[in-house]
């Protein structure tokens, strides 16, 4: 609608047009925020409840049934209730936190340099496309026999997994900068420390967040089957003590947490990633 | 306090190349000097303001200002460009006092009064983002000023926007040089402006770069596009231009994308 018109017919039109629109809004973000995501959900625990019939009507494989959503929820309740939660949840997520420290540490210096510098890129590539080829787990001997605790062999694992996206990623942001970016803060007096703190890391700010997210993903994967090692806490061990002791519930429980953890934190990076993202939202 | 340029024969030839770019380009730019240099897309126009900001070394030759040789950039000698390039994730202001920042100085009245001299004073804490093509570049203006250059180096600043714009643009940078006795040099291939900013205008031919003449532009500022002389200089320099660079009545490239046609029908 154009000023004119608005000054022709004030009030009226504008009232109605604001409350459309308004609606629309409304509705189009109800759907958004609760509607998509709840059919989502519901189609989930549908598939698991059919899952969980299935095995409940199936002699041969019927001593699975706490696999199903009622024995689940039962027992992440008895779980919460006993306050166990957290010894189990605890200690994964220190590991995941101290792996991605690291990974974040290495990654995003070696990131700007080989963004910055082509040789160095040319140079690195090989050996990096060679190592980041190496699934992780098959680190797992050397992280053993090269770590005197097994924390810090998980940490490790966790580390050389979810060092590469983090690498990588802040490197393509490093060579996304326009260069006049760099031009112009060199004439204006910048010395490198300046062009580092004040152009590059906000340049690239939400490209090191992307980074972080897939290494997040990268990680949270790596960490269920690097705490089966040796240690006697976190939600690896948990799995596998639960199977061990044919608690199937207990078992379908920690698999919804570790998939409710997993997508907290990836909401927190998706946020970091808005945060640190100077494109102006649409 | 403004800045002689001493050019002393520089000739530059890029890594890898046969050809030299630029040629035995000797010229000297007095204090407080507006000097405008056309010439078709591609003759070294660009690679020779880079070289007045000490943004690249000449291979040959060397660049004095104040008899010092230029080996770096530095804040006094600065260098717009087509585009704003200003830092997206930064308000108007925080762009504009980014200069003093690199210098470890504050000096938020000053940052205020160039604002203002821009006309962004309602703007100074808004993303740049949010600003228009003219309005981003007057950002840039007050980003060059705020750290007191001697020198003002223009490449082509006003041609990615729109006539009326370019035109106020052109009249507020003279203003300012004026005001804050700036030596400017502006490489342009729009016969207009380099008619409208320049005390002398320069052209430069290509294979290699060259400057192959000169004109002279005696007309006091503010300069009014109006004016019987301006239209005079500007059929004078068209017709130098032709003379010397070839039969191409326009200093731009056919390749080049430009949108001041107009300027250039008058002629
Ligand atoms: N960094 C560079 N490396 C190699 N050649 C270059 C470089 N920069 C410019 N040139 C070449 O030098 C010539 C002059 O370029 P430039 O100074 O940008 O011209 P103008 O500004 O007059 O259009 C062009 O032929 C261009 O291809
Ligand atoms: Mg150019």
């Amino acid at each position: 609608m154009n000023v004119v018109e608005m000054a022709d017919n004030p009030g009226k039109t504008g009232a109605a047009a604001a409350s459309r629109i308004s609606w629309s809004a409304l509705r189009k973000f109800a759907l958004s925020t609760i509607g998509y995501p709840a059919v989502g959900i519901s189609i989930l625990l549908a598939v698991w409840w059919l899952g969980g019939w299935v095995i409940e009507n199936d002699e041969d494989i019927s001593s699975f049934a706490g696999f199903a959503p009622q024995p689940t929820f039962l027992a992440l309740m008895n779980m919460a209730a006993s306050g166990g939660l957290w010894d189990m949840i605890g200690p994964s997520l220190y590991r995941i936190g101290m792996g991605l420290l690291w990974a974040i540490v290495a990654g995003v210096p070696i990131g700007v340099a080989i963004g910055l510098n082509a040789s160095m890129r040319e140079i690195s590539h090989v050996p990096f496309q060679f190592l980041r080829m190496i699934s992780p787990l098959a680190w797992m001997p050397v992280a053993v026999l090269a770590f005197a605790t097994w924390d810090a062999a998980i940490v490790f694992l966790i580390a050389i997994a979810a060092v590469w996206p983090v690498m990588f990623s802040t490197a393509q942001g490093v060579r996304r900068i326009d260069p006049l970016w760099f031009k112009v803060a060199r004439n204006l007096g910048a010395d490198g420390l300046q062009m580092l703190r004040r152009i590059i890391m906000p340049a690239i700010g939400q490209d090191i967040f992307a980074g972080i997210r897939l290494a997040v993903g990268v990680a949270w994967i790596v960490l269920v089957p690097a705490e089966y090692l040796g240690v006697t806490s976190g939600l690896g061990y948990a799995i596998n003590d639960a199977r061990d002791t044919l608690e199937y519930d207990t078992l379908g429980a920690i698999v919804v947490i570790i998939g409710i953890i997993g997508f907290i934190l990836d909401g927190v990076c998706v946020s970091l990633i808005k945060r640190f993202s100077w494109h102006q939202q649409g | 306090m403004s800045a002689g340029i001493n050019i002393d024969y520089i000739s530059h030839t890029f890594k890898g190349q046969a050809e030299p770019t630029l040629k035995d380009i000797d010229l000297t730019i007095k204090p407080a000097e507006r000097v405008a240099l056309i010439g078709r897309s591609g003759c070294g126009k660009s690679t020779l303001l880079h070289m007045l900001a000490g943004l690249m070394l000449p291979s040959e030759g060397c660049v004095r200002i104040h008899g010092h040789t230029l080996t770096r950039p530095s804040a006094k000698y600065n260098m717009m460009f087509q585009k704003p390039s200003l830092y997206p994730w930064m308000t108007v202001r925080q762009n504009a006092e980014l200069g003093l920042l690199f210098a470890g100085k504050k000096d938020p009245d000053k940052v205020d009064r160039l604002l203002a001299m821009v006309g962004l004073s309602d703007k100074a804490d808004v993303s740049v983002q949010s600003l228009s093509g003219g309005q981003q570049q007057r950002v840039a203006l007050a980003r060059s000023l705020a750290t007191s250059p001697e020198v003002l180096l223009l490449d082509e600043p006003f041609s990615a926007l729109d006539a009326f714009t370019r035109s106020d643009l052109q009249d507020e940078v003279s203003r300012i040089v004026g005001s804050e006795d700036l030596t400017m040099v502006i490489v342009t291939h729009d016969i207009e402006e380099a008619v409208a900013m320049a005390d002398r205008v320069l052209i430069m031919d290509a294979n290699p770069g060259r400057l192959i003449g000169e004109l002279t532009i005696n007309l006091p500022f503010p300069r009014n596009r109006g004016a019987r002389e301006f239209s005079d200089k500007r059929t004078e320099l068209m017709n130098k231009f032709e003379k010397l660079v070839g039969d191409d009545a326009s200093p731009e490239s056919s390749g080049q994308i430009d949108d001041s046609a107009a300027s250039f029908a008058a002629a």
